[in-house]
């Protein structure tokens, strides 16, 4: 009994691997398509802006950190950060009004697909945006000259990996949410302080002892400790550990929220 | 015989919510080809009882079969051949007119080239033939209506739900919508219906039950409600001191109800109350035939539901 609520619990992700979900992805991203430049200025721009004025602003200030100039040392942290960021838009945000204001969801779960369907194809467009965020900012970081070219390839992968695991939770919250102003919290108790404790900005291991061992446990902690190798040319210490974690947080987290979304829409 | 076999089939269902129950064992059946009304006021049970049909509430007990598939077990499979017009436009506001045909038919897998031959034809039958580039946004309600109606024929379904189709439409609209209805009847599709508009039920529906507090209070055809239930005159008497006048002439009728400044004569034969109105000075008075509101009234009672 304990065993099957433990699989019926992870059954959604094989919604996964089937195409029920495509048309709904199809459906954001033909409505992107209209209104894209607007959702590209505020998804790359924003980033860019950051990281140029940080890195060269604060970055002139400051010597080496971790034995690398302040934008080297920045740039990993900023290409996960903002692909972190739209992904959490997008399933909050934007996931939100489809379900909740424009009742999108609503049309689709009478049409022969399921919440999961909707949920899969929702999961998978917040990846894809946020993938595409992440990586402009990481076309930008390589035509500065800012990283190692082989290796640079396998921060496409941990992009996306970064975009998946935050949309997971995104829908959590999504599925949570009696309105737009819910969304607050997740942004002032999780994102901004994760943002800045998860060496982000400056490293990690200056942070007290206590605040340390919390962040090396978040997501973003995860992405940035194989991006940021990876741009510098060395292959991250413990790679498997940290892509088991982010793989790990999707796939619970997209559980978490089919469970709660079903529990909302399906009653 | 697959003409006799329901395509809607419900027996003994039953759900409830927060210990409040809100369907309490309700059967019925749709044969093919009719057009079928749900009837009941606010907070019957109509919307539940449409929700667990198509699979998005789970009953608490009861079997349903939905075009030959247990629901909700198979409810994805009913799906299939099931088009829906809920209660409240969910239209994509970003698209199209033909942008939310085709979206819509991908969720049905069907492929882009046959969704597009079929948009002309929808939208002609909703009478937006030339609105296929129109955003959404810039359509009126009734516009709205229709759109949403063609597309919940994009798959070509045997049967379809409609959640009060015509509520906030103008007149125009509405009678838009319910010739547009009759046209799908004929062509052989069931049609299951909800609604509180009893000239809507009365002039669309063949069969039809009435729903109050989460059970079914009558089922039968609108002429034969009608005829077994109501007497076949009505008489309603205002203005002056009509309730007072009306407790004194209480032998002239069958059944009298007293709704607010207006009293309500139910009559086999209007003669006599006819002749005692006439002198009366200060009394309004209007005769008309006793129709399926007056039987819904009379099952459901006069009290506000909201």
């Amino acid at each position: 009994m304990r065993i099957h609520l433990f699989f019926s619990f992870f059954l959604p992700i094989l919604c996964w691997f089937s195409p029920g979900w495509l048309p709904v992805w199809q459906r954001n991203f033909l409505v992107w398509r209209k209104l894209a430049l607007p959702s590209l200025l505020g998804n790359l721009a924003d980033p860019l802006i950051y990281m140029l004025g940080l890195g060269y602003g604060l970055g002139s200030l400051l010597p080496q950190v971790a034995g690398v100039s302040y934008m080297h040392y920045l740039v990993a942290g900023m290409a996960v950060a903002s692909t972190m960021n739209a992904a959490t838009f997008e399933t909050l945000y934007s996931a939100f009004s489809r379900m909740h204001t424009q009742k999108t969801w609503d049309a689709i779960l009478v049409t022969p697909l399921s919440l999961d369907h909707v949920l899969t194809g929702e999961l998978f467009w917040a990846a894809s945006k946020s993938f595409l965020s992440g990586f402009a900012i990481l076309l930008v970081i390589m035509a500065l000259g800012l990283a190692a070219p082989p290796f640079v390839l396998w921060v496409i992968p941990v992009i996306f990996l970064t975009g998946l695991a935050f949309s997971a939770l995104g829908l959590i919250v999504c599925a949570l949410a009696p309105s737009y102003d819910f969304f607050m919290y997740y942004f002032t108790l999780f994102i901004t302080p994760m943002l800045l404790i998860s060496g982000v900005f400056f490293p990690a291991e200056q942070l007290p002892r206590a605040v340390y061992s919390v962040a090396s446990f978040l997501p973003l902690s995860h992405a940035i400790l194989l991006a940021r190798p990876l741009l510098l040319g060395e292959y991250p210490k413990d790679a498997a550990l940290h892509v088991t974690a982010l793989l790990g947080i999707a796939f619970v987290a997209f559980s978490i929220a089919v469970t709660l979304t079903r529990r909302r829409l399906l009653k | 015989m697959a003409t006799l076999t329901p395509v809607l089939d419900i027996a003994g269902l039953r759900k409830s919510y927060g210990g409040r129950s809100v369907v309490s064992g309700v059967g019925f059946s749709v044969p093919a080809g009719v057009c079928f009304g749900i009837l009941g006021p606010n907070g019957a049970g109509k919307t539940t009882i449409l929700r667990c049909c198509l699979g998005l509430a789970s009953p608490d007990e009861g079997k349903i079969l939905l075009g030959g598939h247990p629901v909700p077990e198979s409810a994805c499979a009913a799906r299939r051949r099931v088009g829906v017009v809920p209660q409240f436009d969910n239209l994509d506001p970003d698209f199209t007119a033909g942008e939310n045909l085709l979206t819509y038919g991908r969720y049905f897998g069907l492929k882009k080239a046959e969704i597009q031959r079929r948009i002309p034809e929808l939208l002609d039958f909703a009478g937006l033939t030339d609105k296929e580039k129109a955003r959404v946004q810039t359509l009126s309600g009734g516009m709205k209506r229709r759109l949403t109606l063609a597309r919940a024929l994009i798959n070509d379904p045997d049967i379809l739900f409609l959640d009060e189709p015509t509520t906030g439409l103008d007149p125009q609209a509405r009678h838009l919508i319910w010739d547009r209805l009759k046209q799908l009847v004929a062509h052989g599709k069931t049609l299951i219906l909800t609604t509180h508009f009893m000239e809507e039920a009365e002039r669309l529906c063949e069969r039809l039950i009435v729903l109050d507090h989460g059970s079914v209070v009558a089922e039968g055809n609108p002429r034969g409600l009608i005829a077994s239930h109501i007497e076949p005159d009505v008489i309603e008497v205002f203005g002056g001191n009509a309730a007072r006048w009306a407790e004194n002439h209480r032998g002239l009728c069958d059944r009298l109800e007293i709704s607010g400044e207006t009293v309500f004569f139910y009559c086999r034969d209007t003669a006599a109350l006819r002749k005692a109105l006439d002198g009366e000075n200060g009394l309004h008075f209007l005769r008309r035939a006793a129709n399926l509101e007056d039987v819904f009234i009379k099952l459901t009672g006069r009290e506000l539901r909201d």
